[in-house]
């Protein structure tokens, strides 16, 4: 499916300045493994050493946290919006 | 560094320098600030604060402060209460509150935080400042903010309490309300702060605002003579200012300020909004989020940003989390009005009621030195326990009426029994 992943400006140092791009995936982790193999320089930044998604990067699937659907496995639709984000502040 | 302070990563220890930046740009863990202790020990002695003024800037130079600061505002300062009726109603010996819903100038601890973030807003340039808010820390960024000359933009929840968007938007703040919970308004801010030169207190400006929170911890160690706790109880929403008042009671220990010696922190939220207190009492590797639902707003994060480092510090130290459903919070909020004459808001219910629950369990012991952090004012969250105050019918401005209104209490009372 056609979805957008766009990326904050914190990684974009590891993706030559791109904002972000566009990719054909059906899951989330389909998605995170698009952008990481476009961009290896961003594989350790994404996932753990156990391969996990890093505690402090927040994913979210349109305004959605992606924990709350699920996790990385939940599927994706045309048009969906993939959302990075470092390190949640607040409280 | 010319500054005795900078930005640290708290989990691969990279140094950032000074700047407004709240994630590592290598690991993107939280950055927070560390000190040059060895300096900071030659610098100050415990009796240099004899000088000076009781509020958070006394313990300037444990603070991300510039030189020749001088305070804008006496923040802080607050009352350690000693317990009497409540300590013995629990059945403890050295029971206290730490009492920040009198914290001047919005009436909770947010207005430390908001003093060390808005240092350095001016120390990088910023002249919009704002921030992602369950209420109390609006209050504090549109208070100061208006005091200091910068323009104000708060972003909050649309559901938030009216008493604490009136008590914004009285500074000439501007209020923009988010369809969505805090955990919405908290992920919209952080794009924000990517996008817009604004000084965001806990977001860009987060490794410096969460310093002030350690003032707290400062304040109780000197308000017990220079001593520390045995427990501490805290409420928590994003989970900082449990380890920022762990942080100050370590800072007192490497400078030599007190005895080392453990403390237990006890973390309390409400059942409704527990990511945490879920995380300690079931032992997860990572706490799962939590869509928020209680009366308890100001803690209704159910993502928090220090989650992680809070569970570790509770498990560490010894303590316990633990969490009550709201009908307790409004009783525990009237407890301690009616025992204590500390009227807080629903987070202070919380932490009262936890610490209750604590007690009953024997995780807090008896005559164990106890402070429980009360961190907001009630008049902020009325509608919470409005409806256990029935509003009475009004008598005529005559004796023989009051005496027919006691005879109809008298006999009410009667009738009850």
């Amino acid at each position: 499916m056609p979805v957008t992943i766009e990326i904050p400006t914190a990684f974009r140092r590891f993706t030559d300045g791109t904002p972000k791009i566009d990719c054909s995936a059906a899951t989330i982790a389909e998605a995170l493994n698009d952008l990481t193999t476009r961009f290896p320089a961003l594989s350790r930044h994404v996932r753990d050493e156990q391969g996990q998604i890093r505690q402090f990067l927040n994913v979210y699937l349109n305004e959605e946290d992606i924990r709350f659907l699920g996790g990385e496995g939940c599927t994706l639709k045309e048009g969906d919006r993939v959302l990075l984000v470092p390190s949640i502040a607040g409280g | 560094m010319s500054d005795l302070y900078e930005l640290r990563c708290r989990e691969c220890g990279k140094t950032w320098g000074n700047t407004p930046k709240s994630f590592c740009e290598d690991c993107f863990s939280p950055l927070e600030v560390a000190y040059d202790y060895d300096s900071l020990k030659k610098k100050v002695r415990r009796e240099n604060l004899a000088c000076r003024t009781f509020n958070m800037w006394r313990y300037a130079e444990f603070l991300p402060l510039f030189k020749d600061f001088t305070p804008t505002s006496a923040v802080g300062g607050t009352p350690l209460v000693a317990s009497r009726k409540l300590a013995s109603h629990w059945g403890t010996s050295q029971l206290y509150f730490k009492n920040d819903a009198v914290c001047f100038p919005s009436l909770s601890f947010k207005d430390r935080v908001v003093g060390t973030a808005l240092v350095a807003a001016r120390r990088f340039g910023f002249e919009t400042v704002g921030c992602s808010s369950t209420g109390n820390l609006a209050n504090a960024v549109a208070a100061q903010a208006a005091q200091q000359g910068f323009d104000a933009c708060v972003f909050i929840p649309a559901d938030l309490e009216p008493a604490k968007v009136l008590n914004t938007a009285v500074y000439g703040a501007r209020i923009v309300r988010i369809n969505g919970n805090y955990d919405h308004v908290n992920r919209l801010c952080a794009q924000i702060a990517d996008r817009f030169k604004w000084g965001l207190v806990n977001v860009n400006l987060r490794p410096y605002y969460s310093e002030g929170s350690k003032t707290h911890g400062f304040e109780i160690a000197e308000q017990l003579g220079w001593r520390l706790p045995d427990n501490v109880v805290v409420p928590m929403a994003g989970g900082s200012l449990i380890t920022k008042i762990a942080k100050a009671f370590r800072e007192l220990v490497t400078l030599g300020w007190v005895e080392a010696k453990p403390v237990k922190f006890f973390g309390a939220q409400a059942t409704g909004c527990s990511p945490i207190s879920d995380g300690v009492k079931r032992n997860l590797a990572r706490f799962e989020p939590q869509k928020p639902n209680t009366i308890a707003r100001s803690l209704a994060i159910g993502n928090p940003a220090d989650g992680p480092f809070a569970i570790k510090l509770i498990r560490e130290s010894g303590g316990w989390a633990e969490d009550i459903p709201d009908p307790e919070i409004v009783q525990a909020i009237k407890l301690l009005a009616e025992t204590e004459g500390i009227f807080t808001e629903t987070a202070g219910g919380v932490t009262a009621g936890v610490t209750q629950k604590l007690i009953a369990q024997g995780r807090i012991g008896s005559d164990e030195i106890t402070v429980v952090c009360i961190t907001g004012n009630g008049l902020k969250t009325t509608d919470a326990i409005a409806a256990e105050f029935p509003v009475t019918e009004a008598i005529a401005p005559r004796l023989d009426a009051f005496e027919a209104y006691l005879d109809s209490q008298f006999t009410a009372a009667a009738a009850a029994k």
